[in-house]
């Protein structure tokens, strides 16, 4: 299955610029449906950027996440070629993660 | 903000022209009027920008637009276009045997003026037709699908100047001057047109919403709309400007959405296909 | 001309207003209002234009008539009528109006 991932990440001197696109429902839980029922929360906890072993980003998100979330933020360090992997948990423990190469 | 529209909208009747005669139709000197109208009150904004709606009038707007055009929200929907153009129908066509060009580069063509019909046909229904000429379902016009796929044609598009064309026949000038009327009548509860917001107030704002100029809006559409977490056909986007001014709107693709998105199209001429666009 | 237009639809609503405050109503005086609003709704309808509020209003109307609120329901029913009058009239003046607006 294709990933819920994409991710840009340039190398600047000795700063990496770090763009992702991750696909994910991120309701809620306050939001009703059509019917009045309302819609179980169902959004990503945590997301991680590791490069070089360490944890160069982390993000604790919750409800006030929207649908497919965008995320940018610049690190000191990496290069070109170097990996950088990204890995999300949601709140019912699905989980993805993608490598990809620092431009 | 109503009262300044009142008040402009009193200005523009008290030095108008006389009413027009039955019958007076002329989509050039219209042309001309309207891009003149929008390339004068807006000076700074180069002719091609207009097509990125409020983010022509917004600085602010465009510095976020231009962050996520590397990530579009619209990417999976785009994806997901791609992919349902390419996937044959049951009786092993696909919709490349309907559209010129194999469908790919052709949405800017659209609206067109069907001789046969003497209907406006949009890229929305000329798909629908493609379908259950080859015994699909049709889309829904205000669902998922259809967005996801004119998304798909928008981007195959991107770049190529809006190129509509109106024939010197009678039913094509009646649609388009339908399609004017539609745009420029008041309609719900706000007694609000069209016009009113895209021509009088581009560039103001509506509560928290940046107006886009009505001077290539079509050529963004379908659009991602951070406010609907989701990619939204063209007939989403007609049908709820309709009821945000508490008119009841039409079935979706009734004739005179198709009319007015001809005249708009129109209007657009040479501008070129931005879409499938990102909006607030 | 839209000043006019503005004027009637007040003028409307603010008899709406009044005709329940004199009078206790009926079953009989709610199928009246009902009958005279779902005409004017149909007339609406032939023309294409419609409020999202008269179809809220003559829901409101019928619930209440459901809850035995005669008073209640006899209003939202003229409320009704008095929208779909509003968007009749606006529909017809702007088929009039709307070349004073076009850019030329």
């Amino acid at each position: 299955m294709a990933s819920t991932i994409r991710i840009r990440a340039v190398a600047s001197g000795d700063t990496t610029e770090v763009q992702s696109l991750i696909q994910h429902p991120m309701d809620s839980g306050f939001v009703k449906d059509s019917k009045g029922q309302l819609i179980p929360a169902h959004h990503i906890e945590v997301v991680q950027f590791e490069h070089g072993g360490k944890v160069v980003f982390t993000a604790l998100w919750g409800p006030a996440v929207s649908k497919d979330p965008y995320l940018k933020f610049s690190f000191k360090g990496g290069k070109k070629g170097d990996e950088l992997k990204v890995s999300w948990v949601d709140n019912k423990g699905a989980t993805d993660s993608l490598v990809g190469k620092i431009q | 903000m109503l009262r300044k529209i009142l008040l402009a909208v009193a200005i523009v009747a008290v030095t108008a022209q006389p009413l027009l005669a039955a019958g007076d139709v002329d989509p050039q000197a219209d042309f001309k009027a309207f891009r003149k109208y929008f390339t004068e009150r807006f000076p700074k904004v180069p002719l091609n920008d207009f097509v990125n709606g409020p983010y022509s009038m917004d600085e602010g707007l465009r510095k976020q637009w231009q962050a996520k055009e590397e990530f579009p929200p619209y990417d999976f929907a785009l994806d997901k276009g791609k992919q349902m153009f390419s996937t044959p129908f049951k009786n092993g066509k696909t919709y490349a045997d309907c559209f010129p060009n194999k469908g790919i580069g052709v949405r800017q063509m659209y609206p067109i003026f069907d001789e046969k019909s003497g209907q406006i046909i949009t890229l929305d229904v000329a798909i629908n037709q493609c379908r259950e000429a080859n015994g699909e379902k049709p889309y829904d016009y205000l669902k998922d699908d259809m967005a996801a796929l004119t998304a798909y044609m928008a981007f195959t598009s991107r770049g190529k100047p809006m190129d509509i064309k109106i024939p010197n026949d009678p039913r094509a000038l009646a649609a388009y001057k339908k399609g004017e009327e539609y745009f420029y009548s008041r309609r719900g509860q706000f007694n609000l047109s069209c016009a009113g917001c895209h021509v009088q107030n581009p560039g103001n704002h509506i509560r928290t919403e940046v107006l886009a100029p009505a001077l290539g809006i079509m050529n963004a559409l379908p659009i991602y709309r951070s406010e609907w977490g989701g990619m939204g056909s063209t007939s989403r986007r007609l049908t709820t400007c309709n009821s945000q001014i508490r008119g009841v709107p039409l079935p979706a693709e009734s004739e005179e959405y198709r009319d007015v998105e001809y005249f708009l199209s129109y209007m657009a001429n040479g501008l070129p296909i931005s879409g499938p666009g990102a909006r607030p | 001309m839209r000043i006019r237009a503005l004027i009637r639809f007040a003028a409307a609503l603010s008899i709406a207003g009044f005709a329940t405050a004199a009078f206790a109503a009926t079953a009989d005086d709610y199928k009246a209002a009902l009958v005279k609003a779902d005409a004017a709704i149909k007339q609406a309808h032939a023309l294409k234009n419609e409020w999202t509020t008269t179809g809220a209003a003559i829901k409101a109307a019928k619930a209440a008539a459901d809850a035995g609120k005669f008073d209640e329901a006899v209003a939202h029913a003229q409320q009704a009528e008095a929208l779909a009058n509003g968007s009749i009239a606006q529909a017809k003046e702007q088929e009039k109006l709307w070349p004073e607006a076009v850019i030329r």
